[in-house]
């Protein structure tokens, strides 16, 4: 069994499994998403909170807690594969650690996009600059570096491994960015997010947000492992296996 | 160990001050853009000196960021670097002593440039000192870390640019407590001992690990 341990991290052992997970993911997916969405609508209260409470619109919080989860676990794991990269030299991890950062980026934005939305009518303003705002805002600024410096670099070799070395001091800078939230002096930076406690949340609202969060991992999964497909196609393009692929028509 | 440091440190300074220009330029860089803000803004007593410590700040991040892309730049093409890189001497010191250089260069008269600055802006007494220790303190981190990005970006087309994406954001920390602590100073001298701590222990932590990030980036961008 020892020897199989690194079966999957070739090429072209994980093109075909990862095609074959694909459809998996997407089914998982759709049903989490709807589930949650579901619930998230019909079963839900029709209030947030007690005295001052927070009316329908607080159902973005459906979209808008699970995009802001998924956007610092991506990034998580964004890292570790680049750290894989770096430590056991696989080419396949630094793909997969590529193929994570546009879905982490786009949960980013979710993020702050939904987010300026909810502002809107609860905090009466699209915009603040909240502790939570800003870390989510330098987390977007690291994705997009990541990306930018990729592809700036045309060497393969080099960009893998120049990009997972910035994603890795990146990671440093992210205890630093949730500090930032405790500052010394609390009178001087305002935190319009509540702190928040998830034992403390509604059952239903609960169900619903874990459901959409467990449904957009899913989907990260499912758009990264097309998105590595076309990636190791791409870098493998000259290899005997791809050619023989496109002979066959593509379907593998 | 020591005498490989002076000698790299030493060698960066002789040969930037053969060439005075670069280094007067980013100070004269740092110089303008700090001038300009009242210009844009307004030149009310008041508003200058909310806005002080965030222009002084912003101004000293880009004026770093600035002369980074020559840290590495001129070494890399006349191979000096490889050459580093071969030796049997640790790279992350050679790093360090060639980010030191580049500090003297750059950050310290950004230091001590900082009371003209501060006067422009109407700033107390107390202000413009505790200024001087943020900057101090918080101008080696810039260095620090921007060496790892200038280690990053060596020799790609339109470096620079990509240079303050990746550089900028992880400046960030250092801007919200350097301008935090002038501020502070306006409320109670005391109030800023939490702030300065904390460009401390930035400055501690980038030092004990960015000359090991920018050696590694620097092999990266070699091999």
């Amino acid at each position: 069994m020892a020897s199989n341990w690194f079966r999957f991290a070739a090429p072209a052992s994980f093109y075909p499994l990862a095609g074959r997970l694909i459809p998996v993911f997407w089914i998982l997916t759709g049903v989490c998403l709807l589930v949650g969405l579901y619930w998230g609508f019909f079963q839900t209260p029709d209030q947030l909170g007690g005295s001052n409470a927070q009316k329908e619109y607080y159902r973005i919080i459906f979209i808008h807690v699970p995009a802001a989860w998924m956007s610092m676990w991506l990034y998580v794991v964004m890292v570790c594969w680049a750290a894989i990269g770096l430590v056991f030299n696989t080419r396949l991890s630094f793909m997969m650690a590529n193929a994570v950062a546009p879905t982490g980026a786009i949960f980013t934005f979710l993020a702050l996009w939904t987010g300026a939305f909810w502002g809107r009518p609860s905090w009466g303003t699209y915009w603040d600059w909240d502790p939570r705002l800003t870390t989510e805002l330098i987390l977007f600024f690291m994705y997009i570096g990541y990306i930018a410096l990729h592809s700036a670099i045309d060497d393969t070799r080099r960009a893998d491994r120049a990009a997972a070395l910035l994603a890795i001091v990146g990671l440093v800078m992210v205890p630093l960015i949730f500090w930032s939230v405790n500052c010394p002096d609390p009178n001087q930076c305002a935190a319009l997010h509540q702190r928040s406690n998830l034992t403390q949340i509604e059952g239903n609202i609960l169900f619903s947000m874990l459901a959409v969060t467990f449904g957009f991992w899913m989907y990260s999964f499912a758009t990264t492992l097309m998105r590595l497909r076309s990636i190791i196609l791409t870098r493998e393009a000259d290899n005997t296996w791809v050619q023989e692929l496109l002979v066959k028509g593509g379907r593998a | 160990m020591l005498r490989v440091f002076w000698c790299v440190l030493l060698r960066d300074l002789t040969l930037a001050l053969r060439r005075r220009t670069d280094v007067l330029t980013t100070l004269f860089f740092f110089i303008i853009v700090v001038s300009l803000f009242p210009l844009g803004v307004g030149t009310e007593r008041q508003i200058l000196q909310i806005l002080g410590p965030g222009v002084v700040w912003v101004a000293a991040l880009l004026a770093s960021m600035l002369a980074l892309e020559r840290l590495f730049a001129a070494d890399y093409e006349d191979g000096t670097l490889e050459q580093m890189v071969l030796t049997a001497q640790p790279l992350s010191l050679l790093v360090l002593a060639k980010i030191t250089a580049h500090w003297l260069l750059t950050g310290l008269p950004l230091v001590l440039i900082a009371p003209l600055v501060g006067m422009q802006y109407h700033l107390s007494d107390d202000a413009i000192l505790i200024m001087m220790v943020a900057l101090l303190l918080g101008t080696p981190v810039l260095s620090l870390i921007g060496a790892i990005g200038a280690a990053l970006t060596l020799g790609l087309r339109g470096g620079g640019i990509l240079l303050s994406l990746l550089i900028l954001p992880l400046y960030i920390p250092v801007l919200v407590y350097g301008a935090g602590a002038v501020t502070a100073s306006g409320i109670d001298m005391a109030d800023t001992r939490p702030y300065l701590a904390l460009l401390g222990a930035f400055l501690v932590a980038a030092l004990t690990f960015a000359p090991l990030a920018s050696s590694a980036a620097l092999k990266i961008s070699i091999e």
